[in-house]
């Protein structure tokens, strides 16, 4: 069995006065007080574009010298958006192979040292195919454009439609400590925001911004602030390029990713869903491809309030990555640390009530790397 | 670093995709392909050959960038879409002579050879594929 004991979470945003070694290491250190200051032994570190942006790799060794705990074994994992459900993954089979009792699981993206949207842009486009389409211009958010406009004409459905999505992840955000944007946007804000890549607006999409956000997971249940228990996982990729896909308004590998994870657990019925989204549409397209609703018409789902933290199928009532930011590299951590406070009753004012299981959608590369993770509190 | 420059070498290899449209067939089931692969991504199979692919097609999808890349910046606002040739080959490529506000669906074009990317000062300029409005001579 293998349980998460503690987490940190630091607030998403510009944080021009660190670096990438400060924010790493405070968020570990509070995630190491979290769980009681028990020692670890292993480090996996969960980040996507630090030699990019800031000319950093090794990142196993140099999270864990600037922790003081240089000796331990360790390790990066990358995948995208998806970089820390890969990481927990790791750390899991670490555990369960009797290899290690407890790791450290820190996730980190420094972004903002890019003060130009232009170099921004360079640095997300590796996250796609670099040489048959970032080289021909195609941005991250291009792409997302390509499947929002693709969607919007087999659905028949306006670019309205995708406002539902940010608003109820903004109001969500509100009372989130740790989110990026704690305020409201309403149809207005949505319809005037200026586009990015036609269709995609600026609030189709997460702003730039740096994060950290840790876990400490363990081999058993201990600690002094709750426990959650990872039951199951599932993990699975398409093509990397979108134009190489026979449809690019479905992700199969979403699909996939959660077969797996169900396969291992008799039943499973999740109390809220966190979803990683880089974009409204790609937000629509996960909820329909976990079968929350059909084809063309999760945005029903949105637009009646169903998917409200205090509605009967909560979508990342922490705000997503569209309002709670996607520190890229660190998305993930962030989604199961939020899902361990949840579950662990800690979410003080953005608590779904009476949440006992969590389903973590973590995706990375516009659907080309999709992780399940099942969740339960104990 | 890579994402910021175009190296000599990287653009080198792909010449023959980028200035002609070579690209890859699949001896089994026929998939055609651009970059030629080493194994066919749509049976599994590593018996892939290389083929030239025609020149024509039409516009499945596209996107107007307004928030552009470093080396891109010039261009902005342009148009990404994705292309169908005439035999099938799907590819991803910049549109070119032609207002973003007037690009649609459906529309024919054909490929011609430009300036892609400059790589700084003293970077490499890197020319390919992009497709313009198909002239028609009747």
């Amino acid at each position: 069995m293998v349980f998460i004991i503690g987490a940190g979470v630091l607030k998403v945003g510009d944080h021009w006065e660190k670096s990438l070694r400060n924010l790493v290491t405070e968020v570990a250190l509070a995630a190491l007080r979290d769980a009681g200051e028990v020692p670890v032994d292993y480090l996996v570190v969960s980040n996507s574009l630090s030699g990019v942006i800031n000319g950093q790799e090794n990142l196993g060794s140099y999270v864990a010298s600037h922790l003081g705990i240089a000796g331990v074994p360790a390790l990066k994992v990358e995948a995208a958006n998806a970089s820390g459900a890969a990481a927990v993954i790791v750390a899991n089979s670490l555990i369960r192979s009797g290899e290690a009792q407890r790791v450290l699981v820190v996730g980190v993206e420094k972004m903002t040292d890019y003060t130009s949207l232009e170099d921004s842009n360079t640095a997300v486009s590796t996250l796609i195919d670099s040489e048959y389409e970032a080289f021909h211009g195609a941005t991250l958010d291009s792409m997302h454009a390509l499947v929002m406009r693709e969607y919007m004409k087999r659905y028949r459905i306006n670019r309205e439609d995708f406002s539902h999505f940010p608003i109820i992840m903004h109001e969500n955000a509100v009372d989130t400590p740790h989110a990026q944007y704690r305020f409201k946007i309403d149809l207005n804000t949505y319809m005037s925001s200026p586009l990015l890549a036609e269709p995609l607006s600026m609030m189709d999409v997460p702003g730039l911004a740096d994060g950290a956000a840790a876990l400490i997971i363990s081999s058993r249940e201990e600690g002094p602030n709750g426990n959650a228990k990872i039951v199951s996982f599932g993990q699975a990729t398409d093509r990397i390029s979108l134009y190489s896909r026979s449809s690019i308004v479905e992700m199969p590998s979403i699909r996939a990713a959660l077969e797996r994870a169900l396969s291992k657990v008799s039943e499973f019925k999740p109390d809220f869903y966190s979803i990683e989204e880089y974009s409204s549409v790609l937000g629509y397209i996960a909820v329909e491809e976990l079968g929350l609703a059909r084809r063309g018409e999760a945005y029903k789902l949105f637009r009646e309030g169903e998917a409200r933290r205090d509605g009967p199928i909560p979508v990342n009532p922490e705000g997503g990555s569209k309002a709670r930011g996607d520190p890229v590299g660190a998305t993930a951590i962030y989604q199961l640390a939020e899902a361990y406070l949840q579950l662990a009753g800690r979410a003080q004012g953005w608590q779904v009530s009476g949440a006992r299981r969590a389903l973590v959608l973590s995706i990375g590369g516009l659907g080309s790397n999709s992780v399940v993770h099942l969740v339960e509190g104990v | 670093m890579w994402a910021y420059w175009v190296s000599v070498p990287s653009h080198w290899r792909e010449i023959p995709a980028r200035y002609r449209l070579e690209g890859g067939i699949c001896k089994n089931c026929g998939h055609t392909m651009l970059p030629k692969e080493d194994v066919c991504p749509s049976c599994g199979s590593r018996d892939v050959v290389t083929k030239q692919l025609p020149r024509r097609g039409k516009v499945v999808n596209y996107s107007v960038v307004w928030n552009a890349p470093r080396g891109y910046e010039y261009y902005t606002p342009y148009v990404v879409a994705l292309v169908r040739l005439e035999d099938g080959t799907m590819l991803l490529s910049q549109l070119t002579d032609i207002d973003p506000s007037q690009v649609t669906e459906g529309m024919d074009v054909e490929m011609v050879l430009r300036k892609v990317r400059v790589s700084g000062e003293s970077g490499i300029i890197a020319y390919a594929y992009k497709f313009r409005p198909l002239i028609k001579s009747d």
